[in-house]
């Protein structure tokens, strides 16, 4: 079965290929959305029968490599030779991988079928939206870093044109002047950013082949293990892959893009830039785990980074006003909590909740979707209010949805963000600060979350006479549900022994992080009673949190208000994003343009590189001229040249 | 020494093309003034020959009594000749159709030279390599001359005769000076001998005047100065099937030569390859980018390209024979496919020939102008097409054999090409055309040059295919 795994690869190919290539020939919206999701619904059909046989299977002999072909072969027999084959490789991280986006995408596939219904570019939208799953089922399956970059790359490519997809509308960009950028700036500022993270890849790529002499996951991976704690090499290839990562999976100082990127159709923003292409930093770390283990030091900045990531992006959420923007910061908060579980070595612990934020904020994406649907693109909770009696579904599922996300007991959120929370506390990589601003984080997600619930579905309508909400039709609700199901019982894939459950998540992934776990000497430990006390404070911090948001916003709607007066510099301090677009346009942004202009543009341009052209131009037109005189169409010359070549030969050798 | 039957199957494509060639003949002179009839047959005997080749892709033997060598070389050639050929004559028929030249010799000429070609590429003795030289040049002298009508193409043929003519007289005076050293005109005889003949100078000046012979052949520089003239005035199908099959001849030739027999590597010799290699690809980019005929700047690009894969020939190693036979593969397709498009675009008496009559191409042929994209993209050596590999692979040998210098020369006139290809692209896509700038497109042509772009995809994407092709009989 597994030799089928480029099949779920490639179908989404073909699907993108038909149409793209005959899209706009075909009529029926109902036909488009069949052929769209329907090649992503069988990916996930194979991928989910790959995965009963693996279970199967020993836990050792789960990996399969899938070879296609032979894509790069260059200096065979030296030293520096290289050979990069097109293969795929099934095991359990990457099939695990395979299930979320074909899954989840599937869902967001038939979503989109009513949300983008009578949309001019319906047939563009799943094109894009296919050749995406494309991309990034290279990227998961890949089994080399070659082939993984080229899926990194595509899924960035898709990313900027799904962004700026509806390219003419108008979007305020961070960095822009207000009512200036359109959504096809915020593409191409997300594209930018994410350049900065792939040069990071490609230079740790460069260097794991001149470390390792291959790029190929088995070689890299098994010369790996017998490197030694501390190897230089090992420091920087993961410090080049983690800049990497903090572009592509939204973390500081890289995370700017991804609030922008909400430009893009809701189904993208649920698709791309939250169940899938941003864990691909996570994913790829896991993915490494190894080479990271080898590098304590690089393991502590993952931590760090994720920490504070995970804290800034949440309290930035606190006073957002835009639905998505809100969504958007809570991503990269919990992105944040997903390095952090990398960084204290918990690898499996940073999937668990890598998958179950694929399926809560999948849901919180397009029940957003729905609202905005609903409200006639309104994007502005202050001008929402009371919507549960028109979108009893939606309200529904948005909040299982937002109970998930803010970890109450036995929601998937619980499981995934306590098990990073006692690994931040209990590894001998983590410390208790780390815990503590993952609790905080904790206590500020469940906040912002049951905000943007009151303030949408509950109180008064504060929107006006003209709007009629109505529930969305059934392709779209049918995803909520099938989502908001599993992020009630997403969890449950990974219960703690401390709650008599086997944690299968974690042993199902041990065999991949196994020499990353020989290599650190983690041993398993046991259930501990501080475990229960950590877990109690986590649940009522969160609890703390929805109750606050509860009174301030149903209540006493007063305290919000007194409290944005009171403390104006915070406030505007977290409502202008800690000013980071400000500060990087100052410094670099600003300087790189001013730059560009003086010296690059009229300085180097002009002068050197234009006048060089130029020179060359004038210098080909003599030449030109030149041999005209002697391309004369006589026959005759042409001999005599002939001869003339003859003699130089001749000389040559014999004299030489 | 008797004749067996097993060298008749052996050269089985060779045989099939002769005899499609010779039925050609007495089809024609029983039943005159039907040309489609001979379009067919010579398809079908271009293919069944395609065919044999494929089947008879496996060791050397050696046959006819030592004068030829079949196996893996000479069918990895055959099948570019043939597909050159076949190409050739299916954008021909409406080509000649539409400029009232459509006439069955044309194909029986077509099958002829490509005869010729299968000689050169099978040889294991140089008269063989003389008379399968000869026998192509003939023919494409008389195609050059088809519109026999047209100036131009009298002038073509004419030039491109007497020149050739002269060459044939050094190719036979260097033939000669190796027998008068060697004893003898089998190629393996002079192999296993070369260490002491590569010491005497006259075997060296029969060496050098081979080298002029087939410099000739291939366009470079400074034997190049035919081309331009000749390629202009031929039918522009006909130009199609010199710049592609009779040059993948040349080259054929070239590498039995100086790869297999001679085996130089690093001598002076290679020196002077590199040479001629550089010297070619300077001039041949920088000149076309003077010019305003596309046949001109697509001959000037085929000097160029003589040039790059002469870099092959100058490394003297596998990765150098490996590149060639790669590079003339890519070569073949997206020469024809843009000579197609010429012919194509091409009215009668010689309209639509100048670059600006490619202007707005894009908006009235979109097909058209995606499929020249993609062959001025592989000309120019952007990836995903095959004619990026093609640089590749010839640029990695010169690195292999300390020949750096020549790769940069390689990589930077590469550079200056691309200003001249996509010219062409800009042309079709961003600026607006004039109106009524296509002649009707034909379906066989139309066939054609889709599959010369979708081939040119393919092995841009799965280069290993060809490699794997050329490396494993190594």
């Amino acid at each position: 079965m597994t030799s089928f795994a480029p099949y779920i690869v490639f179908l989404p190919f073909i699907g993108f290929l038909v149409l793209g290539l005959f899209g706009s020939r075909i009529k029926s919206e109902k036909l488009i959305g069949i052929i769209g999701s329907g090649v992503v619904g069988v990916s996930f059909a194979i991928a989910m029968a790959i995965f009963v046989q693996m279970v199967g299977e020993e836990p050792h002999a789960r990996k399969h490599v899938v070879e296609l072909f032979t894509w790069i072969s260059a200096f065979t027999g030296t030293a520096s030779s290289i050979h990069v084959v097109v293969a795929y490789q099934v095991d359990q991280l990457s099939i695990l991988m395979t299930l979320i986006v074909t899954g989840v995408g599937f869902l967001i596939h038939v979503y989109s079928i009513g949300y983008m219904h009578g949309d001019a570019g319906f047939w563009r939208f799943f094109a894009y939206l296919n050749l995406f799953i494309f991309a990034m089922l290279n990227l998961v399956l890949a089994d080399n870093f070659l082939l993984m970059f080229l899926g990194w790359e595509g899924v960035g490519l898709c990313s900027y044109l799904l962004i700026g997809f509806w390219y003419d509308r108008k979007f305020d960009v961070g960095g822009y002047a207000a009512g200036t950028a359109t959504t096809n700036d915020a593409a191409r500022k997300a594209f930018i950013v994410n350049r900065i993270g792939d040069f990071g890849f490609i230079l740790a790529m460069l260097l794991i082949f001149h470390t390792f002499g291959s790029l190929r996951f088995d070689s890299v991976f098994n010369g790996a293990e017998l490197m030694s704690i501390g190897n230089q090499a090992a420091f920087w290839i993961t410090l080049l892959l983690f800049v990497g990562a903090t572009g592509k999976s939204a973390q500081i100082p890289l995370f700017v893009w991804l609030p922008d990127a909400m430009a893009g159709p809701t189904p993208v923003s649920a698709l791309i830039h939250a169940a899938t292409m941003v864990t691909a930093g996570v994913y790829m770390v896991a993915r490494c785990s190894i080479l990271f283990a080898l590098a304590p030091t690089t393991l502590q900045v993952v931590a760090i980074i994720g920490a504070l990531t995970a804290i800034v992006a949440a309290s930035i959420g606190l006073v957002q006003n835009d639905i998505k923007k809100i969504l958007a910061y809570s991503t990269v908060s919990q992105l944040g909590y997903m390095f952090l579980a990398l960084g204290v070595a918990a690898f499996s612990a940073g999937i668990f909740h890598l998958t179950t934020h694929a399926f809560f904020k999948a849901l919180l994406f397009l029940g957003s979707g729905a609202v905005i649907h609903a409200m006639h693109d309104e994007q502005d909770i202050q001008k929402m209010g009371g919507l549960k009696k028109y979108l009893p579904t939606t309200y529904k599922t948005f909040l299982i949805g937002a109970i998930a996300i803010a970890g109450i007991f036995p929601f998937a959120g619980f499981f995934s963000k306590d098990e990073i929370l006692w690994k931040a506390f209990s590894s001998e990589h983590g410390s208790v600060v780390m815990w503590a601003i993952g609790v905080i984080g904790a206590g500020l997600t469940a906040f912002y979350m049951f905000r943007l619930v009151i303030l949408t579905f509950e109180g008064t309508f504060r929107f006006g006479e003209e709007v009629h909400p109505h529930e969305a039709p059934k392709t779209m609700t049918v995803p909520l549900i099938i989502l908001a199901f599993l992020s009630l019982v997403g969890g449950f894939i990974g219960v703690p022994k401390s709650f008599f459950g086997n944690n299968m998540i974690e042993h199902w992934l041990a065999p991949v992080f196994e020499p990353a776990s020989t290599k650190l000497l983690l041993i398993e430990e046991g259930v501990h009673a501080t475990e229960y006390v950590l877990m109690a404070l986590s649940l009522g911090i969160a609890a703390a949190g929805i109750y606050g948001a509860w009174k301030v916003y149903t209540k006493r709607p007063d305290i919000a208000e007194s409290l944005r007066n009171k403390y104006t510099k915070v406030y505007s301090l977290l409502l202008n994003k800690y000013f980071v677009d400000e500060v990087y346009d100052k410094t670099v942004v600003g300087p790189t343009v001013k730059l560009s202009e003086k010296l690059l543009w009229k300085g180097f341009d002009v002068a050197v590189i234009d006048g060089a052209l130029n020179g060359m131009a004038s210098l080909v037109s003599v030449t030109a001229l030149w041999f005209r005189k002697i391309q004369t169409g006589i026959a005759q010359t042409y001999a005599v040249v002939f001869v003339g070549g003859i003699v130089f030969v001749l000389a040559w050798l014999i004299l030489k | 020494m008797s004749l067996n039957i097993a060298d008749f199957v052996s050269s089985s494509p060779l045989m099939a093309v002769t005899a499609t060639a010779l039925l050609l003949i007495l089809v024609e002179a029983s039943r005159k003034g039907r040309p489609g009839l001979s379009f067919t047959l010579s398809m079908a005997g271009l293919f069944a020959a395609s065919v044999f080749a494929v089947v008879n892709y496996s060791d050397e033997q050696i046959v006819f009594f030592g004068m030829l060598r079949q196996g893996w070389y000479a069918n990895f050639l055959n099948l570019v000749f043939l597909s050159a050929a076949m190409l050739t004559v299916l954008v021909s028929k409406p080509y000649l159709e539409r400029q009232g030249a459509h006439r069955g010799e044309y194909y029986i000429l077509i099958l002829f030279a490509t005869i010729g070609m299968m000689f050169m590429a099978g040889a294991n003795d140089l008269i063989v390599v003389f008379l399968g030289i000869e026998l192509m040049s003939l023919c494409l002298y008389v195609l050059a001359g088809f519109f026999r009508t047209k100036d131009t193409s009298n002038e073509s043929a004419l030039k491109y005769f007497l020149l050739g003519a002269f060459a044939t007289g050094f190719l036979l005076y260097g033939i000669t000076l190796i027998y008068g050293t060697a004893g003898t005109t089998n190629l393996e005889a002079i192999s296993k001998n070369l260490p002491t003949l590569s010491s005497q100078w006259m075997f060296m000046v029969g060496v050098g005047l081979l080298l002029t012979a087939f410099a000739f052949k291939v366009a470079a520089v400074p034997f190049h100065m035919w081309a331009p003239d000749v390629y202009e005035g031929a039918p522009t199908t006909v130009t199609a099937f010199m710049s592609t099959g009779a040059k993948a001849a040349a080259f054929a030739t070239f590498v039995l030569l100086f790869h297999q027999v001679f085996q130089f590597t690093g001598s002076k010799v290679n020196d002077l390859i590199a040479y001629i290699a550089a010297a070619s690809m300077v001039l041949g980019n920088v000149i076309a980018i003077a010019q305003a005929n596309i046949k001109r700047m697509l001959a000037y690009s085929s000097i160029a390209h003589a040039g790059y894969m002469l870099s092959g020939i100058a490394a003297g190693n596998s990765e150098g024979q490996t590149g060639i036979l790669f590079y003339l593969v890519a070569y073949t397709l997206m020469n024809v496919g843009a000579f197609g498009i010429v012919g194509l675009m091409e009215k009668v008496d010689d309209q639509n020939l100048q670059l600006d009559d490619y202007t707005g191409l894009s908006q009235q042929r979109p097909f058209l102008a995606a499929l020249m994209a993609i062959f001025m993209f592989s000309l120019a050596g952007v990836p995903p097409f095959a004619g990026f590999f093609g640089k590749y692979y010839v640029f990695l040998s010169a690195v292999k054999a300390d020949m750096t210098w020549l790769a940069v020369v390689g990589v930077m006139t590469s550079l200056v090409s691309a200003y001249y290809y996509l010219r062409i692209v800009v042309l079709m896509y961003f600026r607006d055309g004039k109106g009524d700038v296509a002649a009707q497109p034909a379906i066989p042509a139309l066939v054609a040059v889709t599959s010369s772009a979708i081939l040119l995809l393919q092995f841009g994407i799965f280069p290993s295919f060809i490699v794997n092709a050329v490396q494993k009989l190594f």
